[in-house]
């Protein structure tokens, strides 16, 4: 691992405490990392790089509990690798963001928890903030707490657990993470129907989703330079179980047209492509937004925005739109994120040039009533406003 | 039961009484306000019931807007309120106090809106869990969290306390499953949080104020995950010479890559108790015994069931018994879901909540044992085993003191046991005034303080249910922070 010389890296807790403390003492903000594969992602923050990258190891791993605990700085690909040495997996896919970034390195735990970043399982089986069940973080006051812990059912005081995830650096660093883990199922396979339009398709994805067959990866992936559009619904299970459920949702599924069953290696590579979203959305000069509607409402939205969407492509059923667009101007931003809000949905500007994000913002402005409630809960954790300041919101709006 | 102490009522507000209740009468439509003596004695206390404090007034708003007036007007009166669904929190999270008005969400319990095709489901928060489930099962559709008391309890206390139940170990509990909330501040404010679609960006004010013992505000609506039924499910029961072997077997299945949608834990006294009133056909002749449930077709269940046997087996099981028919499916669970009915028959009991880790479940429940004794006191374990939610059912006698002061003694050595090994006090029936004094045991005072600094960035009065979690000596209200 190589650090730029001019990033504040401690070795432990101690030391991010000290860090922290002092900069309250001078006022002067921090910008936190981690390997620093993400730092694309918020809004710039124009600070001192703090960096948990040397905050590494694996802390805990009981199989037979399903828990595995890692401190930030450990690369998420170490912690994955332990789990499947044991046959299990973290169950939300997590995101990377490498693709999406043009970023080297290795993503740590700390940064996979600041940014709840879940792929295409998480719509069966929960976000990253769900498989969370401990974190430890140093707030903004330069104090190390502990929540949650390493036990699967807690409600011992209020779940600051869940608030830490994705709350980008801006309530505490974090140092140590715990998650409940789940068993690698013994096989999978994709079925694939081509074709569709995004409505049908989408229309498709939802009544998979509505099936008892436990679909794990529900996308559209809408047709390309002739390509056609391939809707993919992904089933795991014991080997030769499969074969059954995925009669039965081709069965069911049949008015959508022929699905083709996917062998276990080419389902896998299939998703690790739709995990990175990057593959499907052209020019890495292009800004990509990640949006987040009720399944139904996806397509319709797409239509609304089609001279403005260069690319997109569908996860979660439909619920997760990513979708590329030009990077000048506004990157599209006041009337995707108008008509997003028509359909109840929020938009996140994932990529863009630095200066478009500080300028339109990178998260979907929150209503006055919810902005002030969230100021009041980052002023708790950071009265000083010395973590990430501006990364999620720009606090001087 | 009257050990723990509740703060002494402000005398200015129990003075102005009469003029309170004519305020809200002037903000809530119909009999939206309790005020007679009578008609107040059936809040004065929940689950918990050895704990009653009549309130000054009840108020059942009809609408979130009602509630919004309602706690706007409170708020400027600087009277406490506390929350209430259906009261059956066993840690007295709903508890009232003296100068408190109660806000119920009972008027407000409609499905507002069920759509299929995203899974989800908007309510009003005092609809029960079970009425959810009830709304959408002819759909093939259920709402997965299942708290035992799930024919009563509201979602509103679901929320609040975030509830789990016996098939959490494959679904969650009720942060995995709430997507959103509209929620009234303390000042009357009403904010939409979350929503139909997932993640919603910004801090995670949803999962924080889930399992928030509402200390923040109240939940009047929420928008639910509901899921689709498996196909089918099946429970199969085992019985162990030892509680050793139970728990060794637990383990084992969790660590082999199958994951049940429920593993039950019962101990001999337990399985007697239950036998004796629920006439189950549980073995009684072991020394512990394990319900294991798993779904999907019956070629899956099968193939699910076979693997788990083996295993069984391997820890030395005795007895097994497949349910081969649903009559037979209920009747395995028929003595475990009336167990703490089966339990009140037989003498009164406390029933504890820790989480250990599964690995230290052995240990823990020679420990449980060792306690109990020490006090002279029998206990019955029955517990989530997969996930390690302890419920340890200590018997006493209510109408002895001495037995009573052994009970609560016996309770909190087995909440701080659990703590020790890595586990916490509370796995699912939330802290309220139960565990309050027992926080620093899990907390340090740094963590502890943070903790109130959040409550106080929603509530800077601390006029929200004040009067739980948090120990009632030193605490950092918004002057000393």
């Amino acid at each position: 691992m190589t650090l730029a010389a001019d990033v504040i890296a401690p070795f432990d807790e101690a030391g991010i405490e000290a860090v922290i403390r002092e900069h309250v003492e001078t006022r002067a903000p921090l910008a936190i990392r981690g390997a620093g594969t993400r730092a694309g992602l918020g809004r710039p923050v124009e600070a001192a790089p703090l960096s948990t990258a040397r905050l590494t190891g694996i802390t805990l791993f009981e199989p037979s509990e399903l828990v595995i605990a890692a401190k930030a700085g450990t690369p998420v690909a170490e912690v994955e690798a332990e789990l499947a040495r044991a046959g299990q997996r973290l169950a939300f896919e997590p995101f990377d963001h490498r693709p999406l970034y043009r970023t080297t390195g290795e993503p740590t735990i700390g940064g996979l928890v600041a940014t709840n970043a879940s792929g295409p399982r998480r719509v069966q089986t929960g976000a990253a903030r769900d498989a969370l069940i401990g974190v430890r973080l140093v707030t903004g006051r330069g104090e190390a707490i502990r929540a949650g812990g390493r036990v699967m059912k807690n409600v011992t005081g209020y779940d600051i657990t869940k608030l830490a995830a994705g709350s980008h650096g801006t309530l505490g660093v974090i140092t140590e993470a715990t998650f409940k883990t789940l068993p690698i199922a013994e096989s999978e396979t994709t079925l694939v129907i081509e074709g569709l339009d995004d409505a049908h398709g989408v229309a498709a994805l939802c009544a998979g989703m509505g099936s008892p067959y436990e679909v794990s990866g529900a996308a559209h992936l809408p047709g390309e330079g002739g390509a056609p559009a391939r809707t993919l619904l992904r089933l795991e299970n014991f080997a030769n179980q499969l074969r059954y459920r995925a009669g039965e949702l081709a069965d069911r599924l049949r008015s959508f047209g022929p699905a083709e069953r996917l062998a276990p290696d080419d389902s896998r590579a299939l998703w690790r492509s739709v995990a990175q979203a990057a593959p499907y959305l052209g020019p890495a000069d292009r800004a990509v937004w990640r949006v987040s509607v009720a399944p139904t409402r996806a397509p319709g939205l797409v239509a609304l925005l089609r001279d403005l969407a260069l690319a997109h492509v569908y996860d979660w059923s439909g619920g997760l739109i990513w979708i590329a667009t030009s990077p000048e101007g506004d990157a599209g931003a006041a009337r995707l994120r108008a008509l997003t809000r028509e359909l109840r949905g929020h938009a996140t500007l994932v990529r863009a040039p630095d200066a478009v994000r500080a300028a339109v913002g990178v998260f979907e402005p929150e209503a006055p009533a919810l902005a002030k409630l969230s100021e009041k809960v980052r002023a708790a954790f950071d009265p000083a406003g010395v973590l990430n300041p501006g990364k999620m919101h720009d606090r001087r709006a | 039961m009257s050990g723990i102490a509740m703060p002494a009522p402000d005398p200015n507000i129990l003075v102005r009484r009469d003029a309170i209740v004519a305020g809200l009468e002037a903000l809530v439509s119909g009999e939206g306000v309790i005020s007679s003596e009578t008609e107040r004695r059936a809040f004065e206390t929940d689950a918990l019931t050895a704990y009653r404090r009549l309130p000054l007034a009840v108020v059942l708003p009809a609408t979130t807007e009602e509630t919004a007036a309602v706690m706007r007007y409170l708020y400027a009166q600087g009277v406490p309120m506390v929350p209430r669904g259906a009261g059956t929190s066993l840690a007295g999270g709903a508890l009232p106090q003296e100068d408190a008005v109660v806000i119920g969400v009972s008027r407000m319990s409609k499905v507002l809106d069920v759509d299929l095709a995203n899974r989800t489901a908007r309510v009003q928060t005092g609809v029960t869990n079970l009425g959810v489930s009830a709304a959408i099962a002819h759909e093939g559709f259920f709402y997965a969290p299942d708290p035992s008391s799930q024919l009563a309890c509201t979602i509103a206390g679901n929320v609040a306390m975030n509830s789990g139940g016996a098939h959490c170990l494959k679904y969650g509990v009720t942060t995995n499953n709430l997507m959103g909330v509209t929620f009234v501040t303390v000042e009357g404010e009403i904010v939409e949080i979350g929503g139909d679609a997932m993640d919603a960006a910004g801090l995670d004010l949803l999962g924080l104020i889930c399992g928030s013992e509402g200390q923040f505000g109240m939940v009047t609506e929420a928008t639910l995950r509901i899921l689709p039924m498996a196909e089918g499910a099946r429970p199969i029961l085992f019985g162990f010479p030892s509680p050793e072997a139970a728990g060794a077997c637990v383990a084992a299945v969790l660590g082999a890559g199958v994951v049940p949608v429920a593993i039950e834990y019962m101990d001999r006294l337990a399985i007697d108790i239950c036998e004796d009133f629920a006439r189950a056909g549980y073995p009684r002749d072991v020394g512990a015994m394990l319900i294991v449930e798993v779904e999907g077709s019956p070629a899956e269940i099968d193939e699910q069931l076979a693997r788990i046997a083996a295993i069984a087996e391997g820890h030395g099981m005795t007895h097994m018994r497949e349910a081969r028919t649903p009559a037979e499916a209920a009747a395995i669970w028929k003595g475990r879901k009336s167990a703490f009915g089966a339990m009140g028959r037989v003498s009164d009991y406390i029933c504890m909540d820790g989480t250990i880790p599964t690995g230290r479940l052995p240990e823990v429940l020679t420990r449980i044992e060792a306690i109990c004794e020490e006090q002279g006191l029998k206990v019955a374990n029955i517990f989530h085993a997969g996930d390690g939610n302890l419920h340890p059912l200590v018997l006493y006698d209510m109408n002895d003191p001495v037995s009573l002061a052994k009970a609560e003694r016996a309770g909190e050595d087995i909440l701080l046991a659990c703590v020790e090994v890595g586990g916490c006090l509370t796995g699912e029936h939330g802290v309220g005034i139960e565990k309050r004094e027992l926080m620093t045991a899990q907390f340090t005072r740094i963590e502890l303080e943070q903790q109130m600094r959040v409550k106080s960035a929603f509530d800077p009065r601390w006029l929200m249910n004040p009067a739980k979690v948090f120990p009632l000596e030193n605490r950092l209200t918004e002057a000393a922070a």
